[in-house]
């Protein structure tokens, strides 16, 4: 069906979920009281405020992950030729993952690995 | 023998030769969207209530049995359930990112369809970069999950949400080494050129060893890019009541877990593909009576043979192992199966250029 498939399937997701939500908003008999809008947090109220700061490591996965993404976006187009152009080919991915891998012994190094 | 192909065939050229052509292709629309979300429904409930008695059938249980026979309806009474429920907003939410963050998971979902081959010729878009589209609308997902958390004003949620964040672009990485080692042997990003490459063998058997370990890399990074257990840390319900959808309630916690299971489906599809051939029936090299014997089994039935048995297996993952720690599940992705999978690509290329894959 070629490309016009995307725009009947990102339609079709848009009304199953609109439409089941819709469904649901006419059956329910909801009822208001001013609790049941407190977050979940097993009976005890809140402390603070919720955005709190997360520990540091979450970000210093995203950013190594960066990396080896780009990488990896760069393998596609290679691999797709590899058969084909032989040895050549095997070379070049060679020294790649000698660069990339010096790189990230050095993150290692580092301790960016580390869960702190 | 009626095949998937013949009958969309079939639709195709009655709505053609009965209505005008702009007619006829808004058409073939509507009864493609309405197929597609029929299939959601159906794999929903089917996966749900797989998922159920094959959990029972591990812990050596019954399992649901009071709705329909045998409890096959059970799902299909949890689904009315969830309906009538109240989709409540917490307070102090963000109201905008919360009720989008749902449909987002919906609508990556949904687009994932586009590019597999469910039967042979059966196939929604058979674009030339296949695998390349699925690897990158699957990394999407990860986006609604961070709505959902963030804005749902609850501290659970936020940090499901972060871990879930962190585990996925993780395996990505080790999920997408092993794909392309399969790309190396084919030469080709296109789903139905991948599925023709394996007509004399299925690539888990052609591509010797490297092959294998690719595919036992993929099957462990796709639970984890999934969320499941052993690496279902994003909503580890003894820590984090439920993780990111915690604050989720009636219609819109429905449709997550439903963009959930149809995630597992697909993935086990694109690892089917890859790996076992999609619908491709199983062939040996040249013996031409075995393999004409196969052929009479439908293409749709092998490729959903083979992708509900990939189901099950993460499924039976789920009751084997316990659940991981944050800092051991990134300390398996990032100091052992990125190394290793890197290694295997290596070894891949190796091997095709040598051409000692069959």
């Amino acid at each position: 069906m070629g490309s016009a498939s995307l725009i009947v399937l990102i339609i079709a997701a848009v009304a199953f979920s609109g439409i089941a939500i819709l469904i649901s908003r006419f059956v329910l008999k909801a009822s208001t009281n001013k609790q049941k809008g407190e977050p979940i947090e097993c009976g005890i109220p809140t402390v603070g405020k919720t955005w709190i700061q997360l520990n540091v490591g979450y970000y210093l996965f995203a950013l190594i992950f960066l990396i080896f993404d780009v990488e990896l976006v760069f393998l596609y187009p290679w691999a797709v030729v590899a058969k084909t152009t032989g040895w050549l080919a095997f070379a070049e991915i060679l020294i790649f993952f000698f660069i990339l891998f010096m790189g990230f012994l050095y993150a290692h190094k580092k301790g960016a690995l580390k869960w702190i | 023998m009626w095949s998937l192909s013949q009958i969309a065939g079939s639709i195709h050229e009655w709505l053609s030769t009965t209505f005008n052509p702009t007619i006829a292709l808004i058409l073939e629309m509507v009864i493609a969207g309405v197929a597609i979300i029929g299939l959601f429904a159906v794999l929903g409930l089917v996966l749900v209530i797989m998922e159920r008695k094959v959990a029972a059938w591990i812990q050596i249980r019954l399992g649901p049995n009071r709705v329909g026979p045998k409890g096959l309806l059970q799902s299909a009474a949890d689904t009315v359930k969830l309906l009538v429920k109240e989709g409540m907003t917490p307070d102090g939410a963000d109201k905008f990112l919360f009720n989008l963050a749902p449909f987002v998971a919906m609508i990556v979902a949904m687009l994932l369809m586009a590019p597999i081959a469910f039967a042979k010729d059966f196939q929604l878009w058979d674009l030339n970069i296949g695998v390349l589209y699925v690897s990158s609308v699957s990394s999407i997902m990860v986006i609604s999950i961070l709505m959902a958390g963030w804005s749902s004003n609850n501290k659970y949620s936020l940090m499901g949400a972060m871990r879930s964040g962190a585990q996925i672009v993780s395996y990505e990485l080790s999920a997408g080494l092993a794909i392309l080692s399969i790309v190396v042997l084919t030469g080709s990003l296109q789903i139905s050129e991948i599925v023709q490459s394996q007509a004399n063998g299925w690539w888990l058997f052609k591509g010797h060893i490297p092959a294998i370990i690719a595919f036992v890399i993929f099957m462990i990074a796709v639970t984890a890019e999934t969320n499941r257990a052993p690496f279902d840390l994003a909503e580890a319900e003894s820590e984090l009541t439920a993780g990111f959808h915690t604050e989720y309630s009636g219609m819109k916690f429905a449709l997550f877990f439903l963009s959930e299971y149809v995630n597992v489906f697909i993935v086990c599809a694109i690892g089917a593909t890859l790996f076992l051939g999609g619908w491709m029936p199983f062939h040996i090299g040249n013996w031409e009576a075995f393999n004409h014997i196969m052929d009479y089994i439908p293409s749709s039935i092998w490729f959903f043979g083979k992708t509900f048995f990939l189901i099950f297996l993460i499924m039976w993952f789920r009751w084997t192992f316990p659940r991981l720690r944050i800092d051991q599940l990134l300390n398996l992705e990032w100091k052992y199966l990125l190394p290793i999978s890197m290694v295997n690509l290596l070894l891949m290329t190796a091997l095709a250029i040598l051409g000692w894959h069959f």
